[in-house]
């Protein structure tokens, strides 16, 4: 079977040279059929890819451990479900489902564009072509999935336990799917460019994607804080690290792209912005990649790390290079259409939150390659820790959401000042009360900048509530509908307007959670007997009892050691409740620790426990001191070391039980974090409001259909009658 | 050889689908269908920006005189596509 997966790979090579190939020759020649069969090659290549795919997953839930990428990444005791997302945990698997994602995605919009876009759409079908060709020669040359070992182990490493986490095995593909679906606008963007067809015709036809492609990348980016926060043990979803940065970098720009495309679809401007934009995402898309996969930053991501630095470098460099001179040489046709009629225009205000946006990503890229230059330039290298990254975007992030309240209620062209003053009446009057409101019930005076947030964040919740309010109204006067028919309709009609009001919300809504947690945190590290207590942002909590379990982790991780301990905590109120924080323990395939110690030496990872709630997270950690079992265990590996496998699990049992009996001073870790699941709540509101924006609109159904009819009525009225 | 075989398989299935439109008679020319498809777009875009600025209206955001001349600005530009649409099916009207 390896080699029918081999076999796709060097097929889809070659079928990704033919489509390039093939597209742009139909194009330059003016043969249609050439275009045909280049876009039907990309058809044939996501056929090949879902076949690679397929057989990579079914040796992994085979557990046939002659592929070395499943001895690697898998184990006949590693749950299902890892199994079949342990492909993506691999870096040679994670390569496979970049050119999978990218042949489907380029089989989507080609075949949505088939009757369409006849200039650009070849040019664009060879830029995705030649992606995905990089990404399987990468694959054929160096980093074959389908590699096999001349002797397989018995048993799999088994997937690394800090990646046994739903949210993780779910991030990659949100990412992957994200970085993906940003290849679709670059391709077109370079089609637009090599035709001099720089209108918004391409922007028209992929700006869904983009909008899909920004809404996954959003997601996985959600979910990669979850995991933080739930799975990397130090309480926190956000550390600045470089791989965290890579997946935000491209994630601002998507953001500022998919607004400045808006100013050139109704006023023909920033042509040239839009097409660097998009370059700037698509290269910052891979740059991601890069990072993860290289290793050349320190990273809690260093699973990643690997030998295809160069090759990534080297094709970023090209497309760099490439896009560059072909901006320039076009930039006689990417003169605006028109000029800017007034600085109190809604153009304006896009064009003022792409600069923020684009100078956060820039923050954020010094930031993460500070640690290079610094080597580069002083021969040493130095790091920017968090404190320097939050000095520098918290002041961004708070003119960012400014202009998210002003953006909404100025409209396209110009506005009068008075007019303006008119529409802030009421969200000013918001902000005000949300000022007096925090002043004289929280601790919020304290801390100017989280007060400014929420203050900012009250003025653009108002301002999309004023929105949807005059919104409905003027339906209402207009069609007379009651109002929860007006507002629905007031959606349904303007989607991608109240989906982005609605995406807006939720972005505010996840800034006042960052505001308040990372502000108004109170973390507490201690080392605690069984009966200790101790208190922590207004509970009272108490270590009532160690607990060691064998093959019951909460998480369904298959982690065969579990120690952990029962708190008994109290709030303010009196109110009890249990918290159960724990420690899993994964056996190690390392001999020299003995038959029993190896269960104990393995890598271990922390399921923390938390009280979650919509005004504070009680989150805690444990980490168990089993250094009191070293002995025993030794003399377990001496006495069982030759036993069977019931008899070393019984050893085991009594170990663990000992542990159990005689806990000595265990580590805690308690945080109390306000207003943390606003941080979730306002991502599943942005994703809300995401889908909304990307919903087709009955009209361009209507329009598809219609189009298709009137082009064949027309051709039928103009042939001659037989 | 299970390599080799399956690549011979596969590249055969690939060259079947992908050749099948050079080998066969010429694809019926569409072009008026992808013309027609970008025109009404662009129209559907047009109409929707004119609703946006009456939204805009009466939602107060925008005064009724520059209403007024980004409506006319507009809608001459929604006339534009619609000459080009009625070119494309012969039916523009004579000038």
């Amino acid at each position: 079977m390896a080699g029918i997966g081999s076999a796709c790979l060097f097929a889809g090579l070659l079928t990704a040279v033919y489509a390039a190939g093939a597209s742009v020759y139909g194009a330059r020649a003016g043969n249609g059929a050439f275009v045909i069969s280049g876009r039907r090659a990309i058809y044939c290549l996501a056929a090949l890819m879902l076949g690679a795919t397929a057989v990579l997953q079914s040796a992994f839930l085979r557990s046939d451990f002659s592929y070395a990428l499943v001895a690697e990444g898998s184990s006949t005791d590693t749950p299902t479900f890892y199994k079949v997302t342990a492909m993506w945990a691999t870096q040679d698997g994670s390569l496979l489902l970049w050119a999978l994602l990218l042949s489907l995605f380029s089989s989507a919009v080609l075949f949505l564009t088939r009757r369409s876009l006849r200039g650009i759409a070849p040019y664009a079908t060879a830029v995705l072509a030649v992606v995905a060709g990089f990404f399987l020669l990468l694959m054929v040359g160096w980093e074959n999935p389908f590699g096999t070992l001349a002797n397989p182990p018995a048993e799999g490493s088994g997937l690394n336990p800090l990646l046994r986490h739903p949210a993780m095995m779910i991030h990659p593909p949100m990412l992957y799917t994200g970085y993906v679906g940003f290849s679709i606008p670059f391709a077109f963007a370079v089609g637009a460019l090599i035709t001099r067809n720089t209108g918004a015709d391409w922007i028209r036809a992929t700006r869904r994607f983009a909008l899909v492609a920004w809404t996954f990348l959003g997601t996985g980016i959600m979910l990669g804080a979850l995991w933080s926060y739930t799975e990397l043990g130090w309480g926190g979803y956000w550390a600045w690290d470089p791989v965290e940065n890579a997946s935000l970098m491209p994630w601002l720009v998507g953001t500022a792209f998919l607004h400045s495309i808006m100013v050139q679809e109704k006023r023909g401007m920033l042509k040239i912005w839009n097409v660097c934009l998009i370059i700037a995402t698509f290269v910052l898309a891979l740059l991601g990649t890069f990072l993860v996969r290289s290793g050349i930053l320190d990273s809690i991501h260093a699973f990643g790390a690997s030998t295809i630095g160069v090759q990534f470098l080297v094709f970023i460099a090209l497309v760099v290079i490439g896009s560059t001179v072909l901006v320039i040489s076009r930039l006689p046709h990417l003169r605006s259409e028109a000029r800017l009629d007034s600085l109190l225009s809604r153009e304006a205000f896009f064009l003022l939150n792409n600069l923020v946006l684009v100078g956060l990503c820039l923050v954020v890229f010094w930031g993460t390659f500070f640690p290079l230059i610094s080597e580069a330039v002083t021969g040493t290298e130095a790091s920017v820790g968090p404190p320097w990254f939050n000095r520098l975007t918290t002041p961004l992030a708070l003119v960012l959401v400014l202009l998210m309240a002003i953006g909404p209620v100025v409209s396209w062209r110009r506005m009068s000042p008075a007019g303006l003053v008119r529409a802030f009446k009421w969200p000013v009057l918001g902000a005000l009360l949300t000022l007096l409101v925090a002043l004289a019930l929280t601790p919020a005076g304290e801390r100017p900048l989280a007060l400014l947030m929420a203050c900012f964040a009250a003025l653009v919740l108002v301002v999309v509530g004023q929105e949807f309010w005059r919104g409905a109204s003027a339906r209402r006067t207009i069609s007379g509908d009651p109002w929860p028919r007006a507002l629905s309709r007031l959606v349904a009609r303007n989607r991608r307007r109240y989906g982005g009001y609605i995406a807006h919300a939720g972005i505010v809504v996840l800034f006042l959670g960052v505001a308040g947690s990372s502000a108004f945190l109170q973390q507490r590290d201690l080392r605690l007997s069984p009966g200790d207590t101790f208190s922590s942002g207004g509970y009272h909590i108490t270590y009532e009892k160690a607990t060691a379990t064998l093959g019951e982790d909460r998480a369904g991780s298959g982690a065969p050691i579990t120690f952990g301990a029962v708190l008994r905590a109290r709030d303010e109120n009196g109110k009890t409740f249990t918290l159960r924080p724990s420690r899993n323990f994964y056996p190690t395939q390392d001999a020299s620790k003995g038959a029993i110690g190896r269960f104990f030496e393995g890598e271990a990872t922390s399921e923390v426990d938390v009280r979650w709630g919509l005004r504070r997270d009680l989150w805690t950690a444990i980490r168990p001191d089993i250094s009191a079992l070293a002995d025993p265990i030794r003399e377990a590996n001496a006495k069982f070391g030759n036993s069977s496998g019931d008899v070393q699990a019984l050893v085991i049992a009594a170990l663990a039980e000992r542990y159990r009996r005689n806990p000595p001073p265990a580590t805690f870790r308690a945080i109390v974090s306000p207003l943390v699941s606003w941080i979730w709540i306002g991502g599943g509101i942005v994703l809300l409001g995401a889908l909304i924006a990307a919903w087709p609109s009955p009209e361009a159904r209507l329009r598809r259909v219609r189009s298709l009819y009137s082009a064949r009525l027309g051709r039928d009225l103009r042939a001659e009658p037989s | 050889m299970e390599y080799a075989l399956a690549l011979i398989v596969l590249l055969c299935l690939v060259g079947l689908v992908v050749l099948h439109p050079l080998l066969g008679e010429a694809p019926r020319s569409s072009a008026d269908e992808g013309a027609r498809e970008e025109l009404e777009a662009a129209k559907e875009a047009k109409y929707r920006e004119i609703r946006d600025a009456e939204l805009d209206v009466q939602m107060g955001k925008l005064s009724k005189e520059d209403h007024r001349s980004i409506d006319r600005e507009l809608r001459a530009e929604a006339i534009e596509i619609l000459e080009r649409l009625d070119r494309l099916d012969g039916t523009a009207p004579d000038s």
